[in-house]
């Protein structure tokens, strides 16, 4: 039976004392009978490959199956770099060290091409691997993108790439719903919105060449307030996205939405992705309990007033989850259905308070077609490692990141305690 | 001593009514437990901004906050929206509640302080 030794990081407690992990030799505790915390369907098992490794944000596994992952830091973090190369130095697939480099703090990572790319929240970069997947010129990354709008709020920079030589780029809306004064009450929107000229959509660039700017690339889609979970679907050869909608109903609207009306809505939303889509922020949100495109009412809408001009979800969830990781699962391991099914991370939210706050798991949408083929499910819970979360840091961890390893393995970090979960299916 | 008396019921009356604010105006960003929310709303449990210099705080109740300011070397994403509608005797409450809550023991706020802060004397 193969034995597995844990060292305990940011005094994670997983059973083990300081004094036990001191000599490995000791004691021995193989955590995949409890799955690592999570509850999961039958079949599948799960563990902590790594832990305690800050601020993990997402995740990149390369075809020969080097893990890298993107952090966020700031002084008080271990690591003062941006990428992190795990290792499993005694192969017993406990990542337990890793080798830091990037000096940018940030989100997003993707690996094409025998290439590793990364985004601060201004910039994104990219380092060549070398025929083994690890990176040639740790200090010296080719700046691909600069000077992208950052102004506080939805500065994330995630990314993705297609497989023709293309390099997409989320940047945020620097606004909940682009009023004057950002978040009070009263304060009216503008209109037509001028954040949408430079942020509040998705930008196209190339994937090769230097210090491209705003002039180099090209809007492909606009009317997106935030978007972090984004993946290339190889299925239908197109982008997919995950938008954050809106918060503040009640707290801006009370005469038109009470507070439960405003923890469910709006949608979090999905979008398949075109040149020139129109997802309609902040003109509209989607409301999933009647599936429409409701006038936001910044701009004249009243809850109920509805359009159909703008590009419609493929599918909708509940409000506020915070779609962090979007995957298309095209592995093997996995029972036929998961098959170019769409798992989501949902970070978990804060603005349904007082109601209770929701998500905190990853979640699961079977796809037959290129469009979703069934309701939503969700495929691991158990993150916030508690049932009712009131105050959003009470949760333990919040998945936000996922990647797809080699052998078809599911990825998953937690931002909270840098915790990286591996999900597989054993069939039993 | 029927001074002091006053004094005390009149904070402690205070801060019920501050309860008050809290829960309809900060509690959906700030929490119930006043911690905020990690990485984009800041918590309110004995960080220097809420003990120390009562101005700081007033200020920032009236005006918002979307300065990109380190608080206990964390960063905070959010625009934190300006309260200027809420009278004096609002935010005087509101404050002293917070300053006397989740964990935080401090000093009252008062509606002169407030005032001073939302009209400041022009000096010459």
């Amino acid at each position: 039976m193969k034995k597995i030794i844990f060292l305990l990081f940011a005094g994670m407690s997983i059973g083990l004392t300081k004094a036990n992990v001191v000599d490995p030799v000791k004691t021995k505790k193989n955590n995949s009978a409890d799955n690592a915390g999570l509850t999961l369907p039958s079949g599948f098992v799960a563990t902590k490959i790594a832990d305690g490794l800050g601020s993990t944000r997402h995740i990149a596994i390369s075809p020969k199956g080097k893990i890298y992952t993107k952090i966020n830091y700031n002084k008080r973090s271990k690591y003062q770099n941006g990428i992190l190369l795990l290792k499993d130095l005694n192969g017993d697939g406990i990542y337990d060290t890793a080798f830091a480099f990037g000096n940018f703090s940030g989100t997003g990572i993707c690996i094409r091409n025998g290439y590793l790319y990364a985004s601060s929240d201004e910039e994104v970069f990219r380092f060549k691997l070398d025929e083994n997947d690890q990176v040639i010129n740790p200090n010296q990354p080719e700046k691909i993108i600069t000077g992208l709008i950052s102004r506080h709020e939805h500065e994330a920079k995630a990314i993705t790439l297609d497989y023709a030589g293309n390099i997409y780029v989320n940047i945020g809306a620097y606004s909940n719903a682009c009023q004057v004064e950002d978040r009070k009450k009263g304060s009216p929107s503008m209109n037509p919105c001028p954040i949408l000229d430079s942020a509040g959509g998705i930008w196209k660039f190339k994937a090769d060449k230097l210090n491209q700017t705003y002039s180099d690339g090209v809007r492909y889609a606009t009317g997106l307030r935030n978007v972090v979970g984004l993946d290339w679907n190889t299925a239908t050869n197109s982008l997919f996205v995950m938008q954050h909608g809106r918060d503040q109903l009640h707290d801006l609207f009370p005469e038109l939405y009470d507070t439960k009306q405003s923890a469910e809505l709006p949608a979090e939303t999905m979008y398949e992705l075109h040149q020139g889509s129109n997802c309609g922020w902040p003109y509209i949100y989607y409301d999933h309990l009647v599936n429409k495109e409701i006038i936001a009412p910044e701009y004249g809408g009243d809850g109920k007033k509805s359009t159909t001009q703008y590009q419609a979800p493929v599918i909708a969830f509940p409000g506020h989850l915070a779609p962090n990781g979007l995957l298309f699962y095209t592995g093997n391991q996995f029972p036929e259905k998961y098959k170019n099914g769409a798992f989501i991370a949902f970070h978990g939210s804060w603005n349904r308070a007082p109601e209770p706050q929701e998500g905190y798991y990853v979640v699961f949408v079977p796809f037959k077609n290129g469009k979703p083929n069934g309701p939503w499910e969700v495929f691991a819970k158990g993150f916030a490692g508690k049932d009712l979360i009131e105050s959003t840091r009470q949760a333990d961890h919040r998945p936000c990141g996922l990647a797809q390893a080699p052998d078809g393995s599911l990825y998953v970090t937690d931002d909270s305690k840098g915790t990286i979960y591996k999900i597989s299916y054993s069939g039993k | 001593m029927i001074c002091v008396f006053a004094q005390t019921t009149n904070v402690k009356e205070s801060i019920v009514r501050g309860k008050k604010v809290y829960d309809k105006v900060c509690l959906s960003c700030h929490m119930s437990d006043g911690g905020g929310v990690p990485k984009m709303n800041p918590p309110l449990i004995q960080t220097d901004y809420v003990l120390g210099d009562k101005k700081k705080i007033i200020y920032i109740v009236l005006h918002g906050m979307s300065e990109r300011v380190p608080i206990e070397d964390e960063y905070y994403s959010n625009n934190m929206a300006p309260h200027a509608d809420l009278n004096d005797q609002q935010i005087a409450d509101v404050l002293t509640y917070v300053r006397n809550n989740f964990g935080n023991k401090a000093d009252a706020v008062t509606v002169a302080e407030v005032k001073a802060v939302r009209n400041p004397i022009k000096k010459k």
